[in-house]
């Protein structure tokens, strides 16, 4: 079975060698306790090429200073490469204008900030923003203290046994008192892809903004704002094979334009006085202070990597992994599958009847096997799902079928240590 | 394939049975003393009760979820502490703690508490074998406030 899994793969996308692409990723060869290494926990932050690293190393070497005030050399060149990554990362979500791009620390950053500007701007008293089950918690926490503050209220879409969103009841809840929708594109936790364009259609005819988590979709799949019709979008650079503490916002322009500051300081104003201060121009108006420049030109080089393999390789890779996995593994005495949405990321959560996943995530690393274990910063789903806590196993494209091979065995090992 | 040797020390027969089946998991009547623990990294909860009688641990149980090894350590505690005075449950909390961080390499004379040497080997594991020891000496205490481990 694994032979013609592998075969649909060589066939689906022949230019794409996933040996060769492992040779692209300097961290993967390596041993731990003596085994290789198998990464498995890309849903938690995935690993960089060396086009990524040697961007940020030729940045400090050769180009560093602070951006849009220096009347120099090395600023000019700086803030080219700063603003060179606006542009990849408009290509990337394939939105209208380079403006609406706003550069913050992550997905978490650009959710707080959506919250606390657009959120505070037009929540009123009674107000409602709708949010679902499936909600890391990085997009229901900035919603509760935006509701806290500002008195509306928030109301949640439940979800099918298949860890699929229940649409019927998302319409019921939209109404006249919904002002904000605010949905994951993928599920951290059970990998479900949201349909979301369908989503904000149904938000829009009820008169709602509608803000995607894109943090778990922008590894795996082809992000277009203007198709899925949204108003806010936000992910992160180091999900997507870029650095950490870099994240892009995007929003429309007329709402950015609308929303009062974020935080304040250098590079978001006009003019100040004591008197009265005048606001930057969108983007700038949004960034204060000097950001990450070294990870937003990494994260630059690391658009256009994934953009060079293309999603299409991409999508076919992972959902080969997925596939054997899952069918390897359901075959496992005991273990349970927490998620078995139609439409899917290359996310493997599973429970093992009567082991802990912590243990479970234990046994794995000493066979080299990196997994995340845990309430993957969704409790409110764990609760409803009856657990406490999962293991998971997230794919990327540099993920090999001889890497399921070790996940399952390791696997088998845990189940021999509690027999 | 065989198992890691370390794995095969930190999972012995006594853990994964205490684990499995732990011992003394049960809630005890109103005149006990009652205490939650919370690892808020791990999602593990414990709720230790003791009942005391003149300064001894008269008899003490718990209640929770968690890993093998929060759940054991769980339950070998109770089997342990039961009888002892506060400052000798003190005592021996003090000597697992080093036994589990590897402060303390001889747990020959720790009796069953032994098995959980293995522990530090795995430096992100110490947090679930001490959940239940803090739970317990927030209640020996007297504390109200649940226990959290971070």
């Amino acid at each position: 079975m694994s032979s013609t899994v592998s075969s649909a793969v060589s066939r689906r996308a022949s230019s794409f060698d996933v040996e060769r692409v492992r040779e692209d990723f300097p961290i993967l060869h390596q041993e731990v306790y003596g085994k290789p290494l198998v990464y498995l926990d890309n849903a938690a932050s995935a690993q960089k090429p060396r086009a990524v690293i040697d961007a940020i190393r030729w940045y400090y070497e050769h180009d560093h200073a602070n951006i849009h005030r220096g009347l120099h050399a090395l600023s000019e060149r700086a803030t080219a490469a700063y603003e060179e990554t606006r542009g990849k990362a408009r290509r990337f979500l394939n939105a209208p204008e380079e403006r609406e791009i706003v550069f913050t620390r992550g997905t978490t950053e650009s959710i707080n900030l959506v919250a606390a500007s657009y959120g505070r701007h037009v929540l009123r008293p009674g107000d409602e923003i709708v949010l679902s089950v499936l909600e890391h918690h990085s997009n229901i926490v900035p919603w509760q203290l935006v509701a806290e503050a500002t008195g509306a209220k928030i109301r949640v879409v439940p979800m099918n046994e298949r860890g699929e969103l229940r649409l019927d009841e998302y319409e019921k809840l939209l109404g006249a008192r919904t002002k904000i929708v605010a949905i994951t594109h993928v599920s951290n936790a059970l990998g479900t892809v949201n349909p979301v364009r369908r989503i904000a259609a149904a938000a829009h005819a009820a008169g709602a903004r509608v803000v995607i988590d894109g943090a778990q979709a922008a590894p795996h799949l082809a992000i277009d704002v203007r198709e899925i019709d949204c108003d806010f979008y936000a992910f992160s650079g180091h999900k997507a094979f870029g650095p950490t503490g870099v994240g892009v916002l995007w929003g429309r322009a007329e709402l950015l334009e609308e929303m009062p500051p974020w935080q304040g300081g250098g590079e978001m104003i006009r003019s100040v006085s004591f008197e009265k201060t005048t606001w930057n121009r969108i983007p700038h108006k949004f960034e204060a202070g000097t950001p990450d420049i070294a990870a937003v030109i990494g994260l630059g080089a690391a658009l256009d990597y994934v953009s060079a393999i293309g999603f299409d390789a991409i999508g076919a890779q992972e959902h080969a992994l997925l596939e054997e996995a899952t069918r390897r593994v359901s075959a496992l005495a005991g273990l349970r599958i927490i998620g078995t949405a139609r439409e899917k990321a290359g996310v493997l959560s599973f429970t093992i009847e009567g082991i802990h996943p912590h243990d479970i995530g234990t046994i794995l690393d000493r066979e080299g096997v990196a997994i995340r274990a845990g309430h993957h910063c969704a409790q409110p789903l764990m609760e409803i799902l009856g657990v406490p806590a999962t293991a998971r196993a997230s794919f990327a494209f540099y993920n090999t079928l001889s890497e399921v091979d070790i996940l399952v065995a390791a696997i088998e090992q845990v189940i021999e240590v509690f027999q | 394939m065989s198992v890691d040797p370390e794995l095969r020390e930190l999972y012995q027969e006594v853990i994964v049975d205490h684990g499995r089946r732990p011992r003394n998991f049960r809630a005890l009547g109103e005149s006990a003393r009652s205490i939650q623990g919370y690892n808020p990294l791990c999602g593990d909860k414990v709720t230790v009760y003791v009942d005391l009688d003149d300064g001894r641990v008269r008899d003490v149980s718990f209640q929770g979820s968690g890993c093998a090894i929060s759940v054991a350590s769980a339950s070998v505690m109770t089997e342990i502490v039961k009888g002892m005075t506060l400052a000798e449950a003190e005592a021996l909390f003090g000597r697992f703690h080093r036994l589990v961080t590897g402060a303390e390499k001889n747990g020959g004379d720790l009796g069953k508490l032994a098995v959980f040497a293995g522990v530090s080997e795995f430096p992100s594991r110490v947090k679930c074998a001490v959940l239940a020891w803090h739970t317990l000496r927030a209640a020996l205490e007297g504390e109200a406030e649940p226990v959290s481990t971070e």
